[in-house]
């Protein structure tokens, strides 16, 4: 079932920016990003010695891009038949929404905007081949002096919030969908908790993604 | 009072249609909204022009053959079917947007009525319970718990009118589909074919082109009946249940 797979592999990448919020949340403590930076070494030799190094960082990308494309192939399948069911040509001439946030209306461009969002990401701060930030022939930076370079520049700030408005309305939605899909929409209280919750796991991981990135850019930080 | 009506006139599946305007006057506002279109009717059959074709049939709210979009609502938002619709939740001068339920698996027949046998379909893939005939078993025979027996009621009042399919932005038909497979899963009657039947449905349901859910709730807002986002949570914690379990059609 394509809405099985959509279901289980958002909350996987849920769960997975959660954890990156909390780990952010590192950029706070007043060490000059000490910490933050052994945070990040520990990332990759997670599992070491038990495990050969780098090993659990593979199988957790490994996990993590598996989760990302069977969501996306779950996403464009159930487009495609939602496109088809619909019928030919322009639906209704007069169709107003009773219900449906915009954020529920608009899950798949949402979606769009995070993947552009995501490779941009991973090419600034993993692969650093988009050097925000670095001064004129630096090729490389420590961890936290790649994130004080990047949110220096108030333009990748607001790229950021666009970003991040973007992945809380999808999982606003998607939170909740969720676990309706998986059948824990049971009653009128689980709708009204799941909701709730779904809402404060958008708000929680908004602020907690902003929070670094706005104290960076007004100089608190940094 | 005095209405402008946009109606959406087709002659048939294979021609496309188009909105096509009428005024109306001396519409009572204790008219139905069908005896409304009535009177449109006898005003057109008059001057020599086809009437416009719409389905109904008891016009007390409880067959669910009536129903179209009214406004951009399916059913006109008063939460009740079409025929119980009365002009009076009208504006005097009011343009009224007149459209048929519009969906892949809902082929227009003739202006507002549409073909929506696919509902037959997916109850005759498993909307039933098998029972050996004979004289009918005592009242208190089988128990069922009240909350079970109160949520199968809510559930079996569904009359298939296909005002969810018609407001889903997905075209799907869950909360119908939902609303047979819950009201037979509360029920001790619907335990045997419990699993088997989840599976047929949806099965069937997807094979009729309808769309998948993705939880907005437009459809409950619409439905006369007031069946629950609840029970497509339901169908899915069957389904997956489902996937377990041999029997039934394999998906």
């Amino acid at each position: 079932m394509t809405k099985f797979i959509m279901a289980i592999t958002g909350l996987i990448l849920i769960g997975f920016l959660l954890a990156h919020m909390f780990g952010n949340l590192k950029l706070l403590l007043p060490d000059n990003g000490v910490e933050f930076n052994e945070y990040s070494h520990w990332l990759r030799e997670l599992g070491y010695p038990a495990l050969p190094h780098s090993l659990f960082l593979w199988i957790f990308r490994i996990t993590l891009l598996a989760a990302v494309v069977l969501h996306l192939w779950s996403a464009f399948k159930l487009k495609a038949r939602n496109d088809a069911s619909r019928g030919a040509g322009k639906r209704y001439v007069d169709k107003k929404s009773m219900e449906s946030s915009y954020a529920a209306r608009t899950m798949i461009w949402g979606g769009i905007i995070i993947v552009l969002f995501v490779i941009m990401h991973l090419l600034q701060f993993t692969a650093q081949v988009l050097k925000f930030g670095y001064a004129d022939g630096v090729k490389t930076l420590a961890p936290y002096d790649r994130v004080i370079a990047g949110f220096g520049e108030w333009w990748v700030v607001l790229i950021y919030a666009i970003a991040m408005i973007a992945v809380c309305m999808h999982i606003s939605h998607g939170f909740y969908s969720a676990f309706a899909t998986l059948g824990a929409n049971t009653s009128l209280s689980a709708r009204k908790t799941l909701k709730g919750l779904s809402l404060l796991v958008a708000v929680l991981l908004f602020l907690g993604f902003m929070i670094p990135p706005v104290l960076i850019l007004i100089g608190v930080i940094g | 009072m005095r209405v402008t009506l946009r109606i959406w006139r087709q002659a048939n599946a294979q021609t496309p249609g188009k909105m096509v305007t009428y005024p109306l006057e001396g519409v009572s506002e204790d008219m139905s909204f069908l005896e409304m279109l009535d009177m449109l009717n006898e005003i057109l059959t008059e001057r020599g022009e086809e009437p416009v074709a719409f389905d109904h049939d008891c016009r007390e709210g409880i067959c669910g053959m009536c129903g179209v979009v009214i406004n951009g609502i399916a059913h006109g938002g008063q939460h009740t079917t079409t025929c119980q619709l009365h002009m009076r939740s009208f504006a005097d001068g009011a343009t009224i947007d007149i459209e048929p339920w519009k969906a892949g698996a809902f082929p227009v027949i003739k202006d507002l009525v549409v073909d929506r046998t696919a509902l037959d379909r997916i109850i005759q893939a498993g909307g039933f319970i098998s029972a050996n005939t004979g004289s009918a078993p005592d009242a208190h025979a089988t128990p069922a718990p009240k909350r079970e027996a109160d949520i199968a009621f809510d559930n079996a009042t569904c009359i298939g009118c296909g005002a969810c399919v018609a407001a889903c932005p997905n075209g799907s038909a869950m909360l119908f589909t939902s609303a047979k497979i819950t009201h037979l899963a509360m029920l001790p009657q619907g335990q045997p074919e419990r699993y088997s039947r989840v599976k047929s449905m949806v099965a069937q349901h997807d094979d009729e082109g309808f769309g998948a859910c993705t939880n907005i709730g437009e459809c409950a807002q619409v439905c006369p009946k007031g069946i629950p986002m609840a029970s497509i949570s339901q169908l899915n914690r069957d389904l997956w249940k489902s996937m377990f379990r041999g029997e039934g059609k394999a998906q």
